[in-house]
């Protein structure tokens, strides 16, 4: 019998790790599991709570409404003819997006150190049922922003849609790969140094003040133009200002930026993924 | 014929790092990758101990397994036993490649399934149906094997009328059956189990043994087996290793393999008691057959087995309760000194030595001896020694073991034809 030759094993396991392995055979054979964690995660979320999937909506609401008293009343930042609510409300839902997959991604191993540590499956299927859960979120509160954008629309406010809106979609898969590579590199680096753990909570909360969330980018360039070209080398700036441009018609679209943004996104998406590998296979050792 | 080797061990060895994870990682870190950049061997990886407990050793660095080799064949079941630190669990993990080994390699030519736990990621909040799917996915099926067989899973877990109700509602037993029932129709080359058996009631024991020998024997498929249930190994693997301190150290037919476990067990005999601790008001400090260094009984012969007793103070109303129990713990014997007629006693401070007399009429092999004294039904000190007796007898069976039960009286057979 052929199979019972020396050398046709199905698989080994060894302690050298290939430099770089996405099995994408190996993450299909799992799409179920794929599913089930999204099912998962969207449905217990919020059980036993009250106000169940609100919350969804009160968190980026309550954001905005503080935004525009702080930064547009206060401070006086100009929205131009777009009404300051809704310029804040778009950049704190697309923000949104980032730092959910962020926050829910740098944890993988640490929070699910119970499961890895008793049985094996393509580990990335974690941290992107994480991305895809998100998005629905993302979707409540998008259609959140929508009914906004038809109430100001019919109380008279100078609203107009931008044709490249089309290009959204790809906006916010951009933006879920970002936070996803990301998080992958914290949540492995989380593993052995619970630093980044402390990091990334005022780490994301000072990166949204440089990603022109809730002023134009325009406007750091001209009140600030010593220190502006820290928000020029962000990817996610000109993410929050192109989405922005694309649902309101305020501020610009760079190209340049955008293929900037698309560029690093994949390398941090790569090295991510890199990194992830390596640990996965002997995180358990050291969580 | 040729041998079908499923799986092969070679020369698997993994290391720890012990103590904190945290201090002083980094400058070994940097050191490590300092080597591997120059493409020299890991610095860490040569020094490092024999993983034992008990031992204090001079490196932060342990080999949890060294040198591991061994090969399965299709269709066999291995039972893996040893102590507890002996480097069978971390085995496990490496063969469910949730941990990879610091050298060495596995090879195999099926799908390997680990049920190293339970019910691994079931959510509270969600329904036992909810629960059978997100199990049987993380342990590698697809929806469509279990749609297919969720009534049998159901069936076969017996919680039928609580399919639809959240995870966190059910007792911790319905909880192991639900997810036993899910790993149980896996359908993996190679199934990967520990000690999963050790929850749950005797009859759901029953059935989950029988159901593994029924995945083994029809199902012809491949199972590795760790657990300290000598009667569930005994009875469910074909083929055993002996692991100490991370090495492989006999290996060979499930029956040999279970008598080499229980020798080496034997050699610290000595009946005295290692863990005494000095704030206790009265211990126990040895026990002994007869009035001598023995261990042994005869299954035939009544004989005095006597425990020696430290107190610090006077006690009154005392008795004495002593538990046999064999290697499943099954408990062979109870008995109390109050029993037929005896009554409650005081002792005064000082060393005393209790004796029961009884006969222990059961097949050969090792018993637990575990004693307590109480005081005004208050436990004075409970001890369990780590020093089994051993029950000899010259009885000559027919049966194999497996038939023979747990007594071990003579009996004898005649026959009449009816008129």
């Amino acid at each position: 019998m052929d199979s019972k030759n020396t050398n046709d094993w199905l698989f080994e396991i060894t302690p050298k790790n290939k430099f770089f392995s996405l099995n994408l055979r190996e993450v299909w054979q799992y799409r179920d599991l794929l599913l089930l964690f999204v099912k998962r995660d969207v449905i217990t979320v919020y059980k036993q709570t009250v106000l169940g999937p609100l919350w969804y909506l009160i968190q980026p609401l309550f954001t905005s409404v503080t935004f525009t008293i702080i930064f547009n009343n206060v401070a006086g930042i100009d929205t131009g003819s777009v009404p300051p609510f809704l310029f804040n409300l778009a950049g704190i839902t697309v923000w949104n997006y980032f730092t959910a997959c962020l926050n829910g991604t740098s944890d993988t191993f640490k929070a699910n150190a119970a499961i890895f540590g008793k049985v094996y499956f393509p580990r990335i299927i974690t941290p992107l049922s994480v991305v895809i859960s998100t998005l629905i979120k993302f979707g409540i509160q998008f259609l959140i922003f929508i009914i906004f954008y038809i109430y100001y629309y019919f109380s008279g406010a100078n609203l107009s849609i931008n044709s490249s809106i089309l290009f959204f979609p790809i906006l916010i898969v951009i933006m879920g790969i970002f936070g996803l590579g990301l998080g992958m590199l914290i949540s492995s680096m989380v593993t052995k140094y619970r630093d980044f753990s402390n990091l990334i909570g005022f780490g994301i909360q000072l990166l949204m003040y440089l990603s022109a969330v809730m002023y134009p980018m325009e406007l750091i360039k001209e009140k600030i133009p010593k220190y502006g070209w820290i928000v020029d080398y962000n990817p996610l700036a000109y993410v929050i200002e192109t989405s922005r441009y694309m649902l309101l018609n305020v501020g610009n679209i760079s190209i340049l930026g955008l293929a900037y943004t698309f560029g690093v996104t994949i390398m941090i998406f790569f090295i991510g993924l890199l990194v992830f590998n390596k640990t996965e296979k002997s995180f358990i050792d050291t969580v | 014929m040729e041998k079908d080797i499923i799986l092969k061990a070679e020369n698997i060895s993994k290391q720890y790092r012990l103590g904190q994870v945290g201090t002083g990682t980094l400058s070994h870190d940097l050191n490590r990758w300092w080597h591997q950049i120059r493409g020299k061997e890991n610095p860490y990886l040569k020094i490092g101990d024999v993983n034992d407990r008990s031992t204090k050793g001079t490196s932060d660095y342990v080999w949890a397994l060294q040198d591991i080799n061994f090969e399965v064949e299709r269709g066999e079941v291995l039972g893996i036993i040893g102590k507890n630190g002996a480097g069978k669990s971390t085995l496990l993990k490496i063969l469910s490649k949730v941990t990879a080994p610091t050298t060495g390699s596995i090879k195999s030519r099926g799908r390997i399934a680990s049920l190293l736990e339970v019910g691994t990621g079931f959510h509270g909040e969600m329904t036992g149906r909810e629960n059978i799917y997100l199990n049987g996915a993380i342990l590698g099926m697809t929806k469509k094997e279990i749609t297919s067989k969720l009534d049998e899973i159901i069936e076969f877990s017996g919680c039928e009328r609580y399919i639809d109700t959240p995870v966190k509602r059910y007792s911790s037993g319905m909880t192991v059956r639900l997810a036993f029932a899910v790993a149980a129709f896996l359908e993996p080359e190679i199934l990967v189990i520990d000690e999963v058996l050790a929850v749950g009631d005797a009859e759901f024991q029953k059935k989950a043994i029988g159901k593994m020998q029924d995945i083994s024997r029809e199902g012809g498929r491949t199972v590795l087996f760790v657990s300290h249930n000598m009667a569930a190994v005994k009875q469910l693997c074909t083929k055993g290793i002996v692991m100490e301190n991370g090495r492989v150290v006999f290996e060979g037919s499930i029956d040999a393999v279970i008598d080499e476990y229980f020798n080496e067990d034997q050699l610290a005999n000595d009946g005295k008691r290692t863990d005494i601790s000095n704030d206790s008001v009265g211990f126990f400090t040895r026990w002994f057959i007869r009035d001598s260094n023995l261990f042994s009984i005869s299954s035939d012969v009544k004989e005095n087995i006597c425990f020696e007793f430290t107190s610090n103070e006077d006690f009154t109303n005392c008795e004495l309760g002593l538990v046999i129990r064999n290697f499943e713990g099954k408990i062979m014997l109870g008995c109390n000194s109050r029993d037929y007629e005896g009554d409650y006693f005081d002792i005064k401070k000082g060393n005393h030595v209790f004796k029961f007399e009884l006969i222990l009429p059961v097949i050969d092999g090792k018993y637990e001896i575990d004693i307590a004294l109480v005081s005004n039904n208050t436990i004075i000190d409970q001890w369990a020694s780590e020093t089994n007796l051993i029950v000899k007898n010259k009885f000559e069976s027919v049966l194999d073991r497996k038939w023979r039960g747990e007594l071990n009286l003579k009996t004898s057979f005649s026959y009449d034809e009816l008129p």
